[in-house]
């Protein structure tokens, strides 16, 4: 019984914040362009800038 | 960094040397003599990758062979005006690309944007085939970035507020957020539950703990994530039907208020995993179900917004600027040049030559006299001319024809789907059922009413809706997602079921099983040196048969010093090629479409166009034939036009001359006598006989009214994906239907179980989670490829 007056909030927090996470990524909108995203992830790349100097 | 590309040159034998055969940017086959290009704009293309550095991109593109060769004119659109202003001193972009296909082509446009020195950020969004361009400096930059992207091979065009409207997706955004809230719940409830199903010495209060910690956790889930199905419940409620989602609503509620009762006597379970799991996996579906729709509907804004044109105004001191067509008014003057389509009704000072293709379906050009009514969708095949406009975009007859169109979709409306039927008779059986229970064990046995809630409750959480609410959006996914990468898009809900029981194909000629624009006729006469020398001339030239000249030689190199004389033909010095009496031939009489090439001191040779059938119109009418589908031929073309396309494709009954009333007549008719007809067209002229027909397909190139009014569009070239659509569509049914009698079946074994008390929640749990799989596995079959 003691363990659980430790154990169910943890839970029940660690729960809750991986729900606030996903909330906040659905509004950042980063679940528009899911087939983007696939292939973004193989972009080597950095963009480079030819600034002239 | 610094030596990378110096490396990868040379591991990597040069790409023009890989590719041979093939063009190294846009990967069409050559003809013989080509070098590594097949045109000017391809070849300017790949030098403009490689100078960025950025050549890695064709060994990952996945794109179709010709997909990206450059156009030949650049954006006829203005982008500096529609470049907004965004922090200080920067501009912001969005532009449609079109041709924005896999990973690759979305690194490329990237890269070669961010290597501006200007460019402050480029994103280019995959699925909706958006990019968004951010720079420091002045709108006009806008028109050089637009061109540098379309360079590279891509189309691009206005985001328009059409695309906008597909893309923005407030309720698809809503179901994903219960369905994140309802996933939360349902796994935190079972944490709780699963200690009470295997807790059997669990003390008296610690159970009333577990139960009320569920509580906490199940009633706000219940409350949030359910939204969806209460609000169409409601809707349904309140016009008087009972759909899948009133009986899913009463489930749930009825199932957490059993369980708030049995909290607070203490029973022995609780049912909220059961009410929140079933919320979880049943918005999982809608939410799937959403993401394939959209998918489609943005393919659809993504044709319609390349036909998106602008019309260019003549100003009051002379000079044309290009505007959006809605801002014109009744009395401006435009400037319609060669080839251009009508946007607006108007009047032309002068005989103008005509291609009314898309508004009355005759395939042959025609000469309007002046003063006469010219309708929009028209396309000039003449000299560029000025034209009075008549009316504003919202009062033309386009116009007048959409609203035509929406009261016609009101009625089709109407249609009932399957799932709809089942739950027209599966609800109130149910809640008979469970009624009875209740009643039976509460009055009949004589336990107390909490008790007898949970065998009547429990009857509802096992014949629920689970299974056979899934069951019918599987398939549409499976459906819809098989389909969609065979290039046919399907924009209506309902469009699956009503193209499986289509009995009847009605179809339209011109731009249907016709291409829709001139063709070169193949003829004996013509040497390959004329052919050659010939497109060569059009190339200078944005007429439509000079297009048909160059699109049957599209190697012919340009030529320099091309004079174009509006109207009659090109010349380069002695050089001429143009119509009869440009040339200075007597025409025959019937020559229909053609031009004629005279070389000095030569025999003029003469090239005959026509509006050729597609290359799989005869084969895509047998098939429909093949399928059950009674054919027949509705064309607004001259009859011997008609009968020459009916007898070579082999179609049935045919009609010609018919107008758009009596197309819709015709479709009328059909109904009326219990017939499902099928109707596929292209033109404005189909587009009331597509909004009435029992279900509707428009190709690639039709005309955007006719794929606004059209259940599905078939992109890429031809109808060859019709019949294909069918198959796929009648597999689905079946598989629809399978999966509901499958449900019922189990609701025969399970609800007898549950109501003489046997069912606890984690039986119902299991069943509930087996009978979905098996649903969703079934459902899968509908994606498989067909032979």
């Amino acid at each position: 019984m003691n363990a659980l007056i430790l154990l169910v909030p943890m839970a029940l927090l660690l729960g809750l914040l991986g729900l606030a996470l996903f909330l906040w990524t659905l509004r950042a909108r980063q679940y528009d362009d899911l087939d983007g995203a696939a292939s973004r992830i193989l972009f080597d790349d950095l963009p480079k800038k030819d600034l002239p100097q | 960094m610094t030596n990378e590309p110096a490396l990868r040159e040379r591991f990597v034998p040069d790409q023009i040397n890989l590719s041979r055969g093939h063009c190294a940017h846009c990967g069409t086959t050559l003809a013989p003599g080509q070098g590594a290009f097949c045109c000017t704009g391809c070849s300017g293309a790949h030098a403009l990758v490689r100078g960025l550095g950025l050549d890695a991109f064709y060994r990952r593109q996945e794109t179709a062979a010709g997909t990206l060769r450059p156009p030949e004119a650049p954006p006829s659109f203005d982008a500096a005006a529609m470049a907004v202003p965004d922090a200080e001193g920067m501009h912001r972009l969005e532009l449609m690309v079109s041709g924005l296909t896999c990973g690759a082509c979305v690194w490329l446009v990237e890269q070669a944007l961010a290597a501006e020195p200007d460019v402050q950020r480029a994103r280019a969004s995959l699925s909706a085939r958006r990019l968004t361009i951010v720079w420091r400096g002045g709108a006009e930059r806008a028109r050089d970035l637009a061109a540098l992207v379309a360079k590279l091979g891509f189309r691009v065009a206005p985001w328009s507020p059409a695309c906008l409207r597909a893309n923005e997706d407030a309720e698809g955004q809503a179901l994903l957020r219960a369905l994140g809230i309802a996933a939360f719940g349902s796994m935190n409830v079972m944490l709780v539950s699963v200690a009470v199903w295997v807790g059997g010495d669990m003390g008296e209060q610690t159970r009333a703990l577990m139960h009320w910690l569920a509580a906490l956790i199940g009633l706000p889930t219940v409350l949030v994530g359910g939204m969806p199905f209460y609000r169409s419940a409601w809707q349904a409620l309140r016009a008087g039907r009972a759909n899948m989602d009133l009986a899913v609503s009463l489930g749930v509620i009825a199932t957490t208020a059993m369980s708030l009762s049995e909290a607070f006597r203490n029973g022995p379970y609780t049912w909220f995993d059961s009410a929140t799991a079933l919320l979880a996996l049943l918005l999982a579906g809608r939410v799937l179900d959403r993401r394939m729709r959209r998918r489609a509907r943005q393919a659809v804004a993504e044709l319609l917004a390349l036909q998106d044109g602008s019309v260019a105004l003549i100003c009051a001191d002379g000079t044309t600027r290009s505007v959006p067509a809605e801002s014109i008014r009744a009395g401006d003057l435009v400037l319609i040049a060669s080839g251009d389509r009508l946007r607006l009704d108007g009047v032309a000072a002068e005989d103008v030559v005509l291609d009314l293709g898309a508004t009355t379906g005759e395939s042959v050009p025609r000469q309007v006299p002046a003063g006469e009514p010219l309708a929009a969708g028209s396309v000039n095949m003449g000299p560029s001319f000025r034209m009075r406009v008549s009316a504003a975009v919202r009062d033309g007859s386009l116009a007048a024809l959409g609203r035509l169109l929406e009261r016609a979709e009101q009625g089709r409306g109407r249609f009932v789907s399957i799932a709809d039927r089942a739950a027209r008779y599966y609800v109130p059986i149910v809640h008979v059922v469970a009624a009875a229970t209740f009643l039976g064990w509460w009055l009949g046995v004589g336990v107390t009413w909490q008790q007898a809630l949970v065998p009547a409750v429990a009857a509802l959480i096992v014949t629920c809706p689970c299974g056979l609410a899934i069951a019918v959006p599987a398939v549409q996914v499976a459906a819809v997602g098989a389909l969609f990468r065979r290039g046919v898009l399907v924009a209506s809900p309902t469009a699956l079921e009503r193209l499986a029981s289509a009995n009847h194909a009605v179809l339209d000629k011109t731009g249907t099983l016709s291409e829709g624009h001139p063709e070169l006729l193949p003829d004996e006469a013509v040497t390959p040196e004329a052919l050659r020398l010939a497109a060569s001339l059009a190339r200078a030239s944005r007429h439509p048969l000079s297009q048909a000249l160059v699109r049957a030689c599209p190697d012919a190199p340009a030529l320099d010093s091309v004079i174009e004389v509006p109207g009659y033909g090109l010349q380069r010095g002695d050089l001429l090629l143009g119509s009869a009496a440009f040339c200075g031939v007597t025409e025959a009489a019937d020559s229909g479409m053609s031009l004629y090439l005279r070389q000095h001191g030569q025999e003029p040779v003469v090239f005959r166009f026509s509006d050729r059938l597609r290359a799989d119109a005869a084969e895509v009418v047998a098939a429909l034939q093949d399928k059950g589908l009674e054919t027949e031929l509705l064309s607004g073309d001259a009859i011997s036009a008609v009968e020459a396309a009916a007898l070579a494709t082999g179609i049935g009954p045919w009609q010609a001359r018919a107008t758009p009333a009596d197309k819709a007549k015709r479709i009328g008719a059909l109904l009326a006598a219990g017939a499902k007809p099928l109707m596929i067209g292209d033109g404005i002229n189909d587009a009331a006989a597509l909004a009435m027909a029992h279900v509707s397909a428009s190709p690639a190139n039709g005309t955007d009214i006719a794929q606004a009014a059209s259940d599905i569009v078939l992109r890429g070239n031809g109808l060859a994906a019709l019949p294909y659509a069918i198959t796929v569509a009648r597999r689905a049914q079946k598989l629809a239907l399978q999966n509901i009698g499958f449900s019922l079946i189990y609701n025969v074994v399970a609800v007898p179980a549950a109501v003489f008390g046997f069912v606890t929640p984690l039986i119902a749990a299991l069943v509930m989670a087996s009978s979905s799989i098996i649903v969703i596995l079934n459902a899968l079959r509908a994606g498989k490829e067909v032979a």
